[in-house]
């Protein structure tokens, strides 16, 4: 089984590769609404400080919404993913792998990118740690719990609509805990606990969610 | 031999009935005018004890008498979508298509009495707290319940063929009932404001003669949901079983008893 687990990774990631122009979308999507927030608000130092992790945080969401409509389109579109049902491999093993593949595509570019934005974003540099802990801890929850979402909306014409809809009710705690780590540092407060959260919460989802989603794609091939 | 003692078990007979569309719809048909007459007494009931014969309240004066309103419907608004996700677990197990309709005319009725529990709550709110919104626990896990809701009738409507869109709807109100207690203490964390519940399992911290009124009205919007679905779902059963021949006899009789 984990032969086909490497096997499915790798194709999902020189498939990307093939096409690097179209993953640079999500990040430079990112950019383009973070820098929207000073233009907004104004370049005040201390407010831009104070809503830093929430303007991050909330574009790091939207970002991953986006990149997700691609998650499975090619291969329902294509026939491949009734050949994945088909193939005797268990399919909830093929979405996770499909799922690490986006998140190393899609997910971890922004945790990488976001010492830049928190310097835009005058971010204080003691909570800069943090905050890429968080990310990388949330995103891989935010593509895992999306990836239910695209299963479920894989067979509407429009489904890039609605999925928004879906997930962004269920990403609430992921957004509220992160928010509130990055927060605790800037105010001097602990903030090991809320990292506990989101540690428990991706485990729950890595150990979770993909039989959400295979399910939810056997229901959208049917 | 094991489903020889299976179909002798009358509970399993039943409900293995009840999975039958014209069996569903005539048993149903029996008992649901006594559902909406039950429902109307207890509302008449109960609405008249909470507006008429109970005492002001000291703190809040009259106000407080959208509780009769506001609190019935945010407890259905839960208890509704948690039997909804339990009907999409089992429509989803089983395959049992009025189980999927049951689960699916759910959603609207949830989504209805949560947002009657988030407007009675704001206009509660202003006189009481001064604003019509805060960003508190309680009305926030309202808010992202009642998007959970429409994200349930959003899939289900969008897709056409029915069936499959009740499957994928279910799956989706399991999910969001296994994350629903994560987001309502992450809420809470988060943000309180929210008076505390006065009323638990253990006891409770209003007077019987402002209590029992609550409970009347709880109790007839019980009435009313079991009643709202049932016959929705039999509206729907119609629908989509329009070319069958249990649906033409439904209507040959409903005509002839017009006629005669």
């Amino acid at each position: 089984m984990p032969a086909a687990f490497l096997a499915l990774l790798r194709r999902d990631l020189l498939l990307a590769f093939r096409r690097r122009t179209e993953l640079l979308f999500p990040v430079a999507f990112l950019l383009v609404v973070v820098s929207l927030f000073p233009l907004g608000i104004g370049p005040g130092p201390a407010l831009l400080a104070r809503i830093a992790p929430g303007v991050i945080w909330i574009a790091a969401l939207l970002a991953t919404v986006i990149s997700l409509d691609g998650l499975f389109r090619s291969d329902f579109e294509d026939g491949t993913l009734e050949q994945f049902i088909l193939s005797g491999h268990p399919l909830t093993l093929i979405v996770l792998a499909k799922i690490v593949a986006h998140w190393l595509v899609a997910g971890l570019p922004l945790v990488l990118l976001s010492p830049l934005l928190a310097i835009w974003m005058n971010l204080p540099m003691e909570s800069l740690g943090v905050m890429i802990l968080t990310l990388l801890l949330g995103t891989p929850i935010l593509s895992l719990i999306g990836s239910i979402g695209v299963g479920l909306t894989l067979s509407l014409k429009r489904g890039g609509q609605l999925l928004s809809l879906l997930v962004f009710p269920l990403y609430v705690p992921v957004l509220i805990v992160a928010t509130a780590a990055v927060m605790a540092v800037s105010d001097g407060l602990p903030y090991g606990a809320f990292l506990g959260l989101l540690t428990a919460g991706l485990v729950t989802c890595v150990t979770l969610a993909p039989f959400a989603s295979a399910a939810a794609l056997k229901i959208s091939v049917s | 031999m094991k489903t020889d003692k299976a179909r002798k078990n009358p509970l399993v007979m039943f409900i293995h009935k009840l999975g039958s569309p014209p069996w569903f719809y005539g048993f149903t048909g029996k008992f649901i005018p006594w559902l909406w007459a039950v429902f109307a007494v207890l509302t008449i009931w109960g609405l008249y004890l909470g507006l008429f014969k109970a005492p002001p309240d000291y703190l809040q004066g009259e106000s407080y008498r959208i509780m009769y309103i506001h609190v019935p419907a945010a407890w259905m608004s839960m208890m509704i979508y948690v039997l909804m996700a339990i009907m999409g677990f089992i429509a989803l197990i089983w395959r049992i298509r009025t189980m999927e309709i049951m689960a699916m005319n759910s959603a609207p009725i949830g989504a209805a009495f949560t947002l009657i529990a988030l407007a009675t709550g704001s206009l509660w709110g202003r006189p009481t707290w001064g604003t019509y919104w805060v960003w508190d626990a309680r009305l926030t896990s309202e808010l992202v319940l009642l998007f959970l809701y429409l994200g349930v009738i959003g899939l289900y409507k969008a897709m056409d063929e029915p069936r499959k869109a009740a499957r994928a709807a279910s799956l989706l109100a399991m999910v969001g009932l296994v994350n629903l207690p994560i987001i309502h203490f992450s809420v809470k964390w988060w943000n309180t404001l929210h008076q505390g519940s006065s009323i638990s399992l253990t006891g409770s911290k209003i007077d019987p003669s402002m209590l029992w009124p609550l409970l009347i009205m709880a109790v007839a919007m019980k009435f009313y949901y079991a009643a709202n679905l049932i016959t929705r779902s039999r509206v729907t059963l119609l629908e989509q079983d329009l070319r069958k021949s249990w649906t033409r006899t439904v209507a040959e009789d409903a005509t002839g008893e017009l006629k005669s």
